[in-house]
């Protein structure tokens, strides 16, 4: 499964990477869309993979740390999707902003020579 | 306990610059009440520095420390011994004296309280300097002077050459203060403490370290930059554009004594060494012959006094070069007479120029004849600068011989300072003659501006009270400044001060043959080179071109225009692709320095069987991911369903991986932001490809290629090194205690909601008010959008519709849309309350099972929208009044207040509190106080992306606005 989810994380970063280095406001957009998903796994994937063990504590019995997964990196990742939401949309307008300022969508607010 | 020598300490400081606030207050047209008041600042300064003479006498010292930055040692120390005692009656007594001055000789169209204010807080700057037990304070209090400076400087700024000479002072100065902060460092890491007690007590250990040469050059780098010493004398000449008590106050009596001051503070620990020597020395004696040669040549009487308050402070710089205990008593006696003589020149001359309009000394001559009064008083002060016996210059000047006539050292240039010295007095004695034959004497003036007539009383009050000291002290030094002197003099050189004497005669020795000398050979050289003093335009005889201002000039402009140019044109560029190309590259070279030597591959921990749907849910995943990569130039749309289908795979591996509540998450933020990107692609025009394109050049392909590289290592990196983190163990880590205290001291099963609204409650509050001020400012931007002209109209499949309804027999615009979403519609219709029961069930459920406030704000905002989509942005607002601000607000209040209600029960800020309540039907259920927080988080999180989503939305309803401007007013939206 870890090489599975690494590859995966890998090829959304490259994508990312490749796209935020276009020069087409809209592939930058796209661009940082994948690369927060690859982000944000390779946060999570951080506390380690593990199957049915989510951090849902079963107080029934004594707590046994090592039965779940680590919850840190999942808070984190969950306070992280909520932003990237808000840095999208705000890049957005602006990219619309721009758009309609500058009468070019390319990342310099203006054509190349 | 704070005693009431400390407490006078403390008030010194405070004092001028709390009455420069108050002053600041006044209004600009008051003319006598911010005099009044200055006045009463300065005096009432004045009475407590005699206040502290009994606390400082023999030796004693008073100290007054408080712990600011202590870990830095940095520690608001006061502290108060004779000599600082005596420079600062010399602060706050000629500071008294320049405000009376000041009253008189400001002009009431002038904003004359700024004036006051910027001098009394200089006050309060230079008494900062003058009583920090702090070296680091000291630096501190050293940059405000220098700041006031270039204030009072440039105080008439309306006039180029106030900004100029303003700027350029600012300059040299600013950077003396950087210098010294370097070496103020430097001698803080050489002793181990930056107290000043304890710096003058480690001489040997500084004079012994390696660091000492970088440290002195940078204390005196300061020192001469402050008291304008050769080669950066040149600023204080340009600083005389300042009104004239300025220049009279800071540009010879007090500020550029400070280096002078700061030599003398250090003198015990640096000095006596040979290359203290040589750099003092050297430039001393270079600033001294400068100054008087060219004070000689001026025309302007500022000018004059100007160059010879440079060389004054030359020849103190001289003597604390010798490094002799008694030449170090010479300076400062020097620095207290030259105090008095030229702050009354200078106010002699600012008494001149004000009574007759100018101070152009081509101009002006015979003078006596309409201002008696102010003449003798100039000639008696001018008589001292030249080292008139009886008077206080005489004797300072006298010791001054005397120093330069023993032998030190023995090398030439201690050969040959008597000569020196004797031609530098002897010039002193031109520039002085010339200043008081050339104003007072000769025929009666013609073209002056305005008749000349003595001043006010009170404005020459200043000026008699300064040459009653210069006689005073020149007739019996030992009854009046002899036990003064005698306090500072114990308190830089120590208990065992060498004998000195005040007296007037030591009989006939080589300082009188020097004195006459440079008398006799003073006036003869006047006399016969008056005319062309009197004539001559440009610089000085034989160094004309020799200007230090020129210098700076040319300097500036190529540091700050040529060179900055060059490094942007090497450097900087204005393309965002290079920028985060070179950003990628520099993380890149961050991470491999940091692994380097450490190549990991797989660790050791078990890993999970790979399960064959996992595999190909990611072979999906990154075919949708590089094809979302491919088609996003030219085909928006497709590409954001495949960044929506990347987005599931996402969704689906945190499912799959324990993680239920990112999934859920994950999944509804997917819908709002594909919703959002398709807003917002209305308004981007579309961009079609090119049907015959030329090919590529090779330029391009290098482009791409080094892009396609970069992204490769980046994403190969990224799986590279999550892989080697998943394959080791994990060590002990902070989730262990998070997840053994989740339900026994917060209340909660879901591990996770607890982490984000209890145990890192704060985080999570700056989380949301980040999502708040970013919907605020998407809010805000889109209230002036002007859309791309291409996209302002309808789009085309709008266009299309409207053409085919318009064509059917009584057909509406519109009929189309609504008949093919009338389903769809009528499904979100009847979704609503399901939705929002939904979202509240998740809401509830977050403390124990997958859900929370923020899923739950998403959930119900996918509500809203969805009725927006089905009937539409008029219908949904005629009937559903959503107030996005209202939520946002409340949002922030409830979650803030519920951390603010802690500190009610003495808690601190957010803690949690749970209880469990026996409810008739639930059953036992916790109640927990961060489920208020999480009610924050939901309302703002509701509020934020409504708002985002809203205002985009409602562009098209503005543009059609502008369109049909028959439309009627009610409709002006909030958005």
């Amino acid at each position: 499964m870890e090489i599975v989810l690494s590859s995966g994380i890998g090829i959304f970063a490259a994508s990312g990477l490749w796209l935020i280095l276009r020069p087409r406001t809209f592939q930058v957009i796209m661009g940082l869309s994948l690369l927060s998903y690859a982000v944000n796994l390779f946060i999570f994937a951080t506390g380690r993979l593990k199957l049915d063990a989510a951090p849902i504590l079963d107080t029934g019995k004594a707590i046994d740390p090592a039965a779940y997964t680590d919850p840190v990196p999942q808070s984190l990742v969950l306070t992280a999707i909520v932003i990237g939401f808000a840095t999208t949309a705000l890049f957005l307008v602006i990219l619309l902003a721009l758009r309609g300022l500058s009468g070019s969508d390319h990342v310099n607010g203006r054509e190349p020579y | 306990m704070v005693k009431t020598e400390q407490a006078v300490l403390v008030f010194l400081i405070i004092l001028p610059f709390l009455g420069s606030i108050i002053i600041g207050f006044f209004r600009s047209t008051a003319r006598n009440n911010e005099a009044w008041f200055a006045g009463a600042v300065a005096l009432f300064s004045l009475l407590l520095t005699i206040m502290l003479y009994p606390a400082i006498t023999n030796g004693q010292a008073v100290q007054f420390s408080l712990p600011w930055l202590p870990m830095w040692g940095l520690n608001f120390t006061l502290r108060v011994d004779g000599f600082a005692w005596l420079f600062l009656l010399l602060i706050t007594g000629i500071g008294f004296l320049i405000v009376i001055y000041a009253r008189y000789y400001m002009d009431p169209a002038d904003p004359v309280p700024r004036f006051f204010a910027f001098l009394l807080a200089f006050t309060g700057a230079m008494t900062g300097i003058v009583l920090s037990g702090n070296l680091l304070l000291l630096t501190a209090f050293w940059e405000l002077t220098s700041i006031f400076s270039f204030l009072l400087i440039g105080y008439w700024y309306h006039n180029p050459s106030a900004r100029d000479g303003a700027r350029m002072s600012l300059i040299v100065t600013g950077f003396g203060g950087f210098a010294l902060m370097i070496g103020v460092i430097m001698i803080g890491t050489i002793v181990g403490s930056f107290e000043l007690d304890k710096v003058l007590k480690s001489g040997n250990i500084i004079r012994q370290s390696p660091l000492y040469v970088p440290a002195l050059v940078c204390i005196l780098l300061a020192a001469f930059t402050k008291s304008a010493q050769f080669p950066f004398h040149f600023w204080l000449p340009n600083a005389m554009s300042a009104p004239t008590p300025a220049s009279a106050y800071l540009h010879s009596a007090t500020m550029v004594k400070a280096g002078i001051f700061l030599l003398v503070r250090l003198w015990p620990v640096m000095a006596h060494t040979n290359i203290w020597f040589w750099l003092v020395c050297g430039a001393g004696v270079i600033t001294l012959l400068i100054g008087s040669y060219f004070a000689m040549f001026q025309q302007d009487l500022k000018g004059l006094l100007a160059y010879s308050t440079i060389s004054n402070l030359g020849l103190m710089t001289v003597l604390l070069g010798f490094s002799a205990p008694l030449a170090c008593v010479a300076a400062i006696f020097h620095m207290v007479n030259h105090a008095t003589f030229k702050a009354s020149l200078f106010m002699a001359a600012g008494i001149i120029d004000h009574e007759c309009g100018t101070r152009d000394l081509r101009k002006l001559s015979g003078l006596y004849r309409f201002m008696p009064y102010t003449g003798t008083l100039a000639i008696i002060a001018a008589a001292a600068m030249a080292g008139v016996p009886l008077l206080n210059g005489f004797l300072s000047k006298e010791m001054f011989f005397t120093q330069a006539a023993l032998t030190i050292n023995g090398n030439w240039l201690d050969n040959s300072m008597p000569f020196i010295a004797t031609i530098a007095g002897l010039f002193t004695v031109t520039y002085s003659v010339r200043f008081i034959y050339g104003t007072f004497f000769g025929k009666p003036p013609q073209d002056l501006p305005a008749t000349p007539h003595e001043p006010p009383h009170f404005m020459r009050l200043p000026i008699e009270l300064l040459v009653f000291l210069c006689i005073a002290v020149g007739i019996a030094p030992s009854l009046s400044i002899g036990p003064f002197l005698a306090n500072a003099v114990i308190a830089v050189i120590g208990p065992n001060a060498p004998p000195y004497s005040l007296a007037l005669w030591h009989g006939f020795n080589a300082p009188v043959i020097m004195s006459l000398l440079a008398l006799g050979g003073g006036l003869l050289f006047y006399i016969i080179s008056r005319h062309y003093m009197q004539e001559h335009e440009g610089g000085p005889l034989f160094l004309p071109d020799l200007s230090g201002r020129r210098i700076f000039e040319k300097l500036l402009a190529a540091v700050s225009w040529k060179w900055a140019r060059l490094a942007r044109d090497l450097l900087g560029t204005r393309d965002l692709r290079v920028q985060i190309r070179w950003v990628l590259l520099c993380c890149f070279a961050a991470i491999a320095l940091i692994m380097h030597g450490s190549w990991l591959w797989r660790g050791t921990q078990a890993l999970l069987p790979v399960n064959l749907y996992f595999a190909l849910l990611w072979l999906v995943g990154g075919f949708c991911a590089v094809f979302a990569a491919h088609t996003a130039k030219f085909h928006r749309l497709s590409s954001l369903v495949l960044l929506g289908g990347a987005g599931l795979v996402t969704c689906a591996s945190f499912v799959w991986l324990s993680a239920p509540d990112l999934a859920l998450t994950q999944l509804s933020v997917e819908i709002v932001t594909t919703v959002l990107l398709l807003l917002g692609l209305r308004w981007l025009p579309k961009r079609l490809s090119n049907p015959n394109p030329e090919p590529p050049g090779f330029k391009t392909y290098l482009r791409r290629g080094g892009d396609l590289a970069l992204a490769l290592i980046g994403g190969g990196g990224m799986a590279w090194l999550s892989y080697a983190i998943m394959t080791r163990p994990q060590d002990r880590t902070i989730a262990r205690y998070f997840l053994s205290n989740a339900y026994n001291q917060a209340g909660g099963h879901n591990a996770v909601n607890v982490i984000l609204v209890d145990f890192r409650g704060f985080d999570t509050m700056g989380e949301i008010t980040v999502l708040a001020i970013v919907a605020l400012s998407v809010y805000a931007l889109l209230r002036r959008f002007r859309p791309a002209p291409e996209s302002i109209g309808a789009p085309r499949q709008q266009q299309f519709q409207a053409e085919f309804d318009q064509k059917r027999s009584n057909g509406r615009e519109g009929d189309s849309l609504r008949d093919y979403l009338a389903i769809p519609a009528l499904m979100m219709h009847w979704l609503f309350p399901f939705i929002i029961a939904f979202a509240l069930y998740l809401f509830f459920r977050g403390h124990d099972w997958p859900g929370g406030g923020f899923v739950a704000g998403i959930t119900l905002s996918i509500g809203f929208i969805l009725q927006y989509m089905a009937s539409g942005t008029r219908l949904v607002e005629s009937h559903l009044v959503i107030l996005p601000l209202r939520w946002i607000g409340a949002g922030l209040l409830l979650a803030a207040g519920t951390g603010l209600g802690a500190w009610g029960f003495g808690y601190p800020f957010l803690t949690s509190f749970f209880r469990y309540l026996n409810i008739p039907l639930i059953g036992k259920t916790p109640i927990a106080s961060a489920l208020l927080f999480d009610a924050g988080v939901f309302c703002l999180v509701v509020g934020a992306t409504i708002l985002m989503l809203i205002a985009l939305a409602h562009q098209s309803l503005r543009h059609y606005r502008i369109r049909h401007q028959s439309l009627p007013r009610q409709d002006e939206e909030e958005f």
